[in-house]
């Protein structure tokens, strides 16, 4: 192909002038796809890689924006690990992943399945469940500050209208962070059943038969056939879930503030107040991040780890 | 009658699930060719339809078709409830008076239903200023993130440079650290680019340059311009047209649905981001929608909160009802085959 590409571009060139050209092919098709990759190059450069580096270069350093930074060693991370608002944060986030995973993670499954199974209506059951994954975070966020409102509030009242207890929502240590979960689950969940609904549309109808004619009853069909057959959509949403879950900002940056008594700051919202709240202290927020990262990569890593393993 | 109507696959089914009692129960109540008829009308919805946990045949018995019509139902009734209710009341209380919206028991439609609301709050959060501002913001990003990320992904896939999978390895392995964990590094980055010595603060460079440096896009694209075989590109190659009239020529118009998820995915994303807009665009006649209202919500009252929050609506709702079928493409074309 090669050589039938070069004669018929330049027919009188003799034979032996054609490894130079060859090579004077492949640096030009070189600087071609460069002056197209140079756009993206200089966006992932600066505002993708480098800020990932400077991050670990900031964490060993105080800097102002103003003066030359210093170097201060660990100091970063030392204070940060003192704050006692560390662990509260840390924790606060792990069982904010927790609760999600509850929420976010089996409940979009077990409605992919039931939407799966029916036979009418299901234009209008995936456009209306995500519906509110549409919406701007800050719409959503600020409907259910409403709602939680302990006087005037949409739950309390149907909370007491059937005869329950209310509730303080967002003002109790016990219930601020189940509350951001719910929050964050009703704005996040569609798309999860719509992935699971793709997933599931994709297993092979025969499974079913033959798992019917070996008389497996329904729950076991699931359990036998669904669950294997989406395996490796199901891991991957899972760690998605989990990284997705570690950047919580908005529900505790306008419901609670990270209160009551830090009942609800995550990792996330702990690193803004170092660095945009507590007068600038990016040193601290970046080794928090630091932090944050090498989690994240963790996670990253088991879920190649795990998704490798499957495919084999 | 539902026998002979299916494959010989689910006629063997039926002696397992199929009630006993039923036709002995219908034969007795109505001649045979009515029960036909009605077995038939059943039938009509639970085929034609790709096999899923339950069987057609299991649908199609007595007991069968009870269960799925109230899972129906509840499900119909559960969702309205659970997705579309919080939506209404939140149109329902911006409608209602500062009183009627603060009264208990609440009402379930407002007494004396106002419109001008609408237009306070447009005029309390500057929406106005907001939604030309953010519009402004998403369709530059989508713009220039195509730009950018078409002409890089066709550069990785076809014109296939040295170092190119280093580069794309590179490229993805930003997609494992979500840009809040860098948001300090970035936030930095901005007020005083290193090299260029450029300061981004209120400008809306400030959020076109970080949203094109964006992984997924590239991979999705460039998984797209693989799949087109190498032999058109050749042949045009050999009539000497240049990479970029390629590019324009051919591959653009082939790859139109990946460009459709593609920039549906950037224009969202830019209109429902809230941290790094938060951080980078702090003068309120730069905000975007979602700051601003956060920003004023704390000083109108909640009726005025709610209209502000359905005028913000809107325009995704839109979005959502006239690219729908991108949007859900686009949802699933990464995360099955990735």
């Amino acid at each position: 192909m090669d050589t039938l590409t070069l004669r018929t571009k330049r027919p009188a060139r003799p034979p032996r002038r054609r490894p130079p050209s060859k090579r004077k092919r492949a640096v030009r098709n070189n600087i071609t796809a460069y002056g197209f990759l140079c756009a993206a190059l200089f966006c992932f450069a600066l505002f993708a890689w480098w800020p990932m580096i400077r991050q670990i270069i900031m964490s060993f350093q105080e800097t102002n924006l103003v003066d030359e930074p210093t170097w201060v060693g660990l100091d970063n991370f030392r204070t940060v690990v003192e704050d006692p608002a560390f662990g509260q944060a840390w924790k606060n986030t792990i069982a904010f992943t927790f609760l999600a995973l509850i929420c976010g993670y089996v409940i979009p499954f077990a409605v992919a399945i039931i939407l799966n199974e029916l036979r009418h209506a299901r234009a209008y059951l995936r456009f209306v469940v995500y519906l509110p994954v549409m919406l701007p975070p800050i719409v959503s966020v600020l409907l259910f500050k409403w709602f939680y409102d302990p006087g005037p509030g949409l739950f309390n009242y149907v909370l007491d209208a059937v005869g329950l207890p209310t509730l303080a929502w967002l003002d109790s240590t016990d219930t601020a962070l189940i509350s951001l979960v719910l929050v964050s689950t009703w704005m996040n969940m569609g798309a999860g059943v719509l992935i699971y609904l793709a997933a599931l549309q994709n297993i092979p109808g025969d499974l079913y038969e033959a798992a019917e004619l070996d008389g497996a009853g329904i729950f076991k069909r699931i359990w036998n056939v669904t669950v294997p057959q989406t395996r490796l959509i199901l891991l991957l949403m899972l760690m998605l879930q989990i990284v997705a879950t570690m950047q919580v900002f908005i529900e505790p940056y306008q419901l609670t503030g990270g209160g009551p008594e830090n009942a609800t700051v995550t990792v996330a919202f702990l690193m803004y107040q170092y660095a945009f709240v507590y007068g600038g202290n990016y040193g601290a927020g970046s080794a928090l991040g630091v932090m944050l990262m090498i989690v994240l990569l963790a996670v990253a890593a088991v879920q190649l780890r795990l998704t490798r393993d499957e495919k084999r | 009658m539902a026998n002979t109507a299916n494959t010989a696959d689910t006629a063997r089914t039926v002696h397992t699930t199929a009630k006993p009692e039923a036709p002995a129960e219908t034969r007795k109540v109505t001649p045979p060719s009515a029960h036909r008829r009605k077995r038939r009308r059943r039938a009509a919805w639970a085929d034609g339809h790709a096999r899923t946990i339950v069987s057609p045949l299991e649908l199609k018995s007595r007991w069968g078709t009870r269960i799925y019509w109230a899972v129906l139902a509840a499900v119909l009734s559960v969702f309205t409830l659970v997705f579309v209710f919080p939506l209404y009341w939140m149109v329902t209380g911006a409608m209602k008076s500062g009183e009627e919206i603060a009264q208990m028991p609440p009402t379930l439609w407002p007494e004396n239903p106002d419109f001008s609301v609408f237009s306070d709050a447009w005029e309390l959060f500057d929406i106005g200023t907001l939604l030309q501002n953010t519009l402004y913001y998403a369709v530059g990003a989508w713009l220039f993130t195509l730009a950018v990320d078409v002409t890089a992904a066709y550069a990785l896939s076809k014109l296939r440079p040295m170092f190119g999978n280093a580069i794309l390895g590179a490229m993805l392995a930003t997609l494992m650290i979500p840009p809040i964990v860098v948001m300090i590094p970035a936030y930095v980055t901005v007020t005083d680019v290193p090299i260029f010595g450029w300061q981004l603060l209120n400008s809306p460079w400030a959020i076109w340059f970080p949203v094109a440096a964006n992984g997924f896009n590239i991979f999705l694209l460039k998984r797209f311009f693989d799949s087109i075989p190498d032999e058109i590109l050749e042949a045009a190659e050999i009539d000497g047209v240049p990479p970029w009239r390629v590019l324009v020529s051919i591959i653009l118009p082939i790859s139109r649905p990946i460009l459709g998820v593609v920039s549906i995915f950037t224009i969202v994303m830019v209109f429902k981001d809230f941290l790094w807009p938060l951080l980078v665009l702090p003068d309120s006649e730069k905000m975007t929608l979602s700051v601003g209202l956060s920003q004023t919500a704390g000083a109108v009252s909640q009726n005025q909160i709610m209209a502000g929050l359905v005028i913000a609506s809107i325009p995704m709702i839109i979005v959502f009802f006239f690219f729908q079928r991108s949007i859900m493409a686009g949802l699933t074309a990464g995360s099955l085959k990735g």
